[in-house]
């Protein structure tokens, strides 16, 4: 029956995700002679990714000579409050000014320091002016390059298409399966090797910077296929978000801003960072405005403005000043580069920030202060994996990029995402090629059943009548991960939020939508939903069980980081669908690292 | 603050449908995606709408707003009076897949058409060396956030089917002047820029330039330069002696 066939392709690595971490993999894969393919739910080029707008950490030394690797490795640990990955985080620092630089070979045009290099910017916890960029809108260059290299190349890409169940045979990857979203179609991927690239959970919140493409497919993939996830109770909340008008709260402000020399106030109008300064970061953060303002020239000197502390410090502080009264008309702080920068300065490094307040809120940042306040922007958590192959816990199974865990501990320093992309996106794809390879004499085989079975379960929405609408249930998820897994949390409010989360997923059994197959998008939305759901329940759970604060997780009911819980990763693992947490002591930094963090600023 | 808006959209495959009506709740500050996105949850939700950032960065949710090419997230509803029937029809220029989803692919097989960007090689310390004047010409077409409103603009394809076949559109004609001014890049693409892109169909009349939500100048900075170098190589005297004795002609 011609409705029942599924179309098939072979290939020796597929890609999940067409961001830069998915592009990047791929290109290294093909380069590496793997019959690769890239599969993606939008458009090519659409990906997240474009959103990124500061730039790419590379210790390139362009801008201050004194820069090298242990620097950023360094800045990286303690950024995420030292519960990092160290190999990770070291082989990210070591390798991403190649990746930078290889980006020129394909096309890419930084922006230049007056040597004619590639020009470095500063950013929240980067000692250095560290990050490659290309005015405020780097991310678009660099999905834009590896884009443009991809079809070069010549790597084949499907594009707007679903993958709903990785397939698995004696604990070894076989291939994906998904559907076409444009016909509704169905489609499996064979392939020895499965690298996920996939992004994100941040759709599983209200107010999130993140696109609809966020809502953890590939977390809840990797662990109903019987991969584990690391560090998913560490959530960043950018401290600069919209929040007025309604309609675009909790779109990005890019860091960029306070790179450039904005600053935070209340409504009080004072700087209210300077009474936000901890412990952990004095020695190298500025405690008056003289010498945070003298900074912006002279590094070497003078200590960083706290403005530019890491994310998780900025947006507690903004959450405080709001829950003091002191917050701007719409529940945020003003964040003002118009009395500091002048109206030149503003529009020629940050044309796309004063192009969206313009367009969306009507307000000239050249002339006003901005209303920020946090927003749902990163999840540090992801598919555990080994820091130098990027192989998660399934053979054949690789993850690179957000949907990775371990690389940035408690939470992630800007700038380091989209290097983060490149470095572990290219060793991603080394691996699968490779191992691609060994497995050449065995091709995988997916068996008729298993295509049946994951076909039934795509399309129950559809055959069910009556039954619960996914916008709603997807809007309930959204408010309950908002209120009650949000920046601050409490014991009681997360084991609401897991009650709640429990409720919802006896509801998504009975899923049903209107219309038929062909570009359905509320039959997409009914599919996300489960992962969704999965990826709330591992971030609930793991926050409920860690009693301390420390980076992207804070609880009001343990408000100082220990060290015992400093010696210990939370990993999540899946059986029939219920998420179990196992403590696994965090893996030993040799020697010659730690030596690194035992000298001051 | 909150009021009701009039909708139509149109509703409907590659084998027909019409507009259809709306009213669907509006409130301070949203945009048309807004109001669409509450059609879908409310009224429609199978109703078919691409869309990605929200934010005017990734080119996804490009139609037709009372005729005119538009981003859906970028448009207000504050700009429409409140009695005002807004119409979203999908981009005219590309075969339509459903509601407001059209098949854009068009606008990929042009861009794999394209000679690749071919560098020249590192300097011997590794580095490429440019200075930040000569980037920013082939930076300003790098802010393309390719949601083909031009293409969907552009008469030459909008109201000619055939020409698709031998005429990249204004958003690949301009990666071709992106690549010829970019400081790094090795091939001379003005002969192919005329005879396999198209780029004599274009008269210049600046319809891609209006609807660009970038505001990159697409007529003046790219189309009009390049077509000034094709017509420089063209009567170059050195060219027209090279060609009539047979040689390959100098770059």
């Amino acid at each position: 029956m011609a409705d029942q066939a599924v179309e098939k392709h072979f290939y020796d690595v597929v890609v999940v995700g067409a961001g830069g971490a998915g592009l990047r993999a791929a290109i290294e894969a093909h380069e590496q002679g793997a019959r690769t393919a890239i599969v993606c739910k939008s458009l090519l080029g659409k990906a997240h990714t474009v959103m990124a707008e500061g730039g790419i950490a590379a210790s390139m030394g362009n801008v201050y000579a004194e820069d090298n690797w242990r620097v950023h490795f360094r800045d990286t640990m303690r950024g995420g409050k030292m519960l990092n990955h160290w190999r990770m985080a070291q082989l990210h620092a070591q390798e991403a000014p190649d990746r930078v630089r290889e980006l020129e070979d394909w096309g890419a045009l930084f922006d230049r320091t007056a040597a004619g290099l590639i020009s470095q910017r500063d950013f929240g916890g980067h000692r250095f002016a560290r990050l490659a960029h290309v005015g405020d809108r780097t991310g678009l260059e660099l999905i834009r390059t590896l884009q443009q290299r991809v079809v070069q190349l010549g790597i084949d890409v499907f594009m707007e298409c679903t993958v709903t169940k990785l397939l698995t045979t004696d604990d070894a990857m076989v291939g994906a399966f998904g559907y076409r979203r444009e016909s509704g179609e169905f489609i499996v991927w064979q392939a020895p090797s499965v690298i996920l690239a996939t992004g994100g959970i941040g759709k599983a919140f209200k107010v999130t910077s993140n696109s609809w493409e966020y809502s953890g497919d590939g977390h809840a993939l990797a662990l109903r296929a019987g991969a584990t996830l690391v560090n998913m109770e560490f959530v960043q909340f950018h401290p600069t978000g919209m929040v007025w008008p309604l309609s675009v709260k909790g779109l990005l402000i890019t860091e960029s801003v306070r790179g450039e020399g904005g600053v935070l106030k209340n409504s009080e109008g004072k700087r209210f960072m300077f009474d936000y300064i901890p412990e952990f970061f004095k020695a190298e953060t500025a405690d008056n405005e003289e010498e945070a303002d003298r900074w912006y020239d002279d590094h070497t000197n003078n200590r960083r403005p706290p403005e530019l502390l890491p994310r998780d410090e900025v947006a507690r502080a903004i959450n405080s000043e709001v829950k003091a009264g002191r917050g701007s008309p719409h529940g945020g702080v003003f964040l003002d580069i118009a009395s500091r920068r002048t109206p030149e300065d503003i529009k020629k490094r940050l044309p796309s920030m004063y192009h969206q307040f313009k367009e969306l809120a009507e307000v000239d940042i050249t002339k006003e202060p901005m209303e920020v306040g946090p927003t749902c922007h990163y999840v540090m958590g992801g598919v555990e994996v080994d820091p130098d192959t990027a192989a998660a816990k399934i053979r054949g199974l690789y993850a690179a990029g957000e949907v990775a865990g371990g690389m940035h501990g408690s939470n992630r320093l800007g700038g380091n995402s989209l290097s983060d992309l490149l470095v572990f996106g290219r060793r991603a794809g080394a691996s699968a090629a490779l191992y691609a390879a060994e497995k050449k004499a065995t091709p995988p085989e997916v068996t008729d059943d298993a295509l049946a079975q994951a076909r039934q379960e795509a399309l129950a929405p559809l055959e069910r009548q009556g039954g619960e609408n996914p916008y709603a249930i997807h809007a309930e998820l959204q408010n309950t991960m908002n209120d009650l897994v949000g920046i601050i949390r409490t014991a009681g409010e997360l084991q609401q939020a897991l009650d709640k989360v429990a409720a919802l997923k006896a509801r998504i059994a009975n899923l049903s939508v209107e219309g038929k197959r062909r570009y359905n998008p509320g039959w997409h939305l009914a599919l996300d939903l489960p992962n969704m759901l999965t990826v709330s329940e591992c971030v609930a759970k793991a926050a409920l069980e860690r009693q301390e604060s420390r980076g992207g997780h804070t609880r009001d009911d343990f408000p100082k980081p220990t060290p015992e819980w400093g010696a210990l990763n939370l990993i999540c693992s899946s059986s029939d669908g219920a998420v179990s947490l196992t403590r696994q002591p965090l893996p030993q930094m040799p020697d010659e690292l730690a030596t690194l963090f035992q000298e001051t600023t | 603050m909150t009021y009701q808006a009039k909708l139509r959209v149109w509703r409907g495959d590659a084998e027909g449908g019409g507009l259809r009506d709306y009213t669907v709740e509006v409130n301070e500050g949203e945009v048309v995606l807004d109001i669409i996105h509450r059609l879908q949850a409310t009224q429609a939700g199978d109703l078919a709408v691409r869309w990605n950032c929200k934010a005017g960065k990734c080119g996804s949710c490009s139609a037709e707003i009372n005729g005119r090419p538009r981003l859906l997230c970028l448009t207000r509803m504050g700009d429409f009076s409140e009695d005002e029937v807004v119409t979203i029809t999908p981009m005219r220029t590309f075969p339509v897949i459903r509601d407001l989803v059209t098949d854009v692919s068009y606008n990929y097989e042009k861009a794999a058409s394209i000679p690749g960007f071919t560098p020249v090689a590192r300097d011997a310390d590794g580095e490429h060396r440019m200075q930040q004047v000569d980037v920013e010409r082939s930076q300003e077409f790098r802010k393309c956030i390719e949601c083909f409103l031009c293409q969907d603009v552009c008469h030459v394809v909008r109201d000619h089917e055939d020409n698709k076949k031998v005429y990249a559109g204004p958003r690949f004609l301009m990666r071709i002047a992106e690549l010829d001014m970019h400081p790094l890049d090795n091939l001379d693409r003005r002969k192919v820029a005329q005879e396999n892109f198209g780029l004599g169909m274009c008269n210049i009349t600046k319809c891609c330039s209006e609807v660009c939500p970038e505001g990159i100048h697409i007529t003046d900075n790219a189309l009009i330069p390049l077509k000034e170098r094709v017509v420089d190589r063209k009567y170059d005297p050195l060219t027209w002696l090279g060609a009539k004795i047979g040689r390959r002609p100098h770059p």
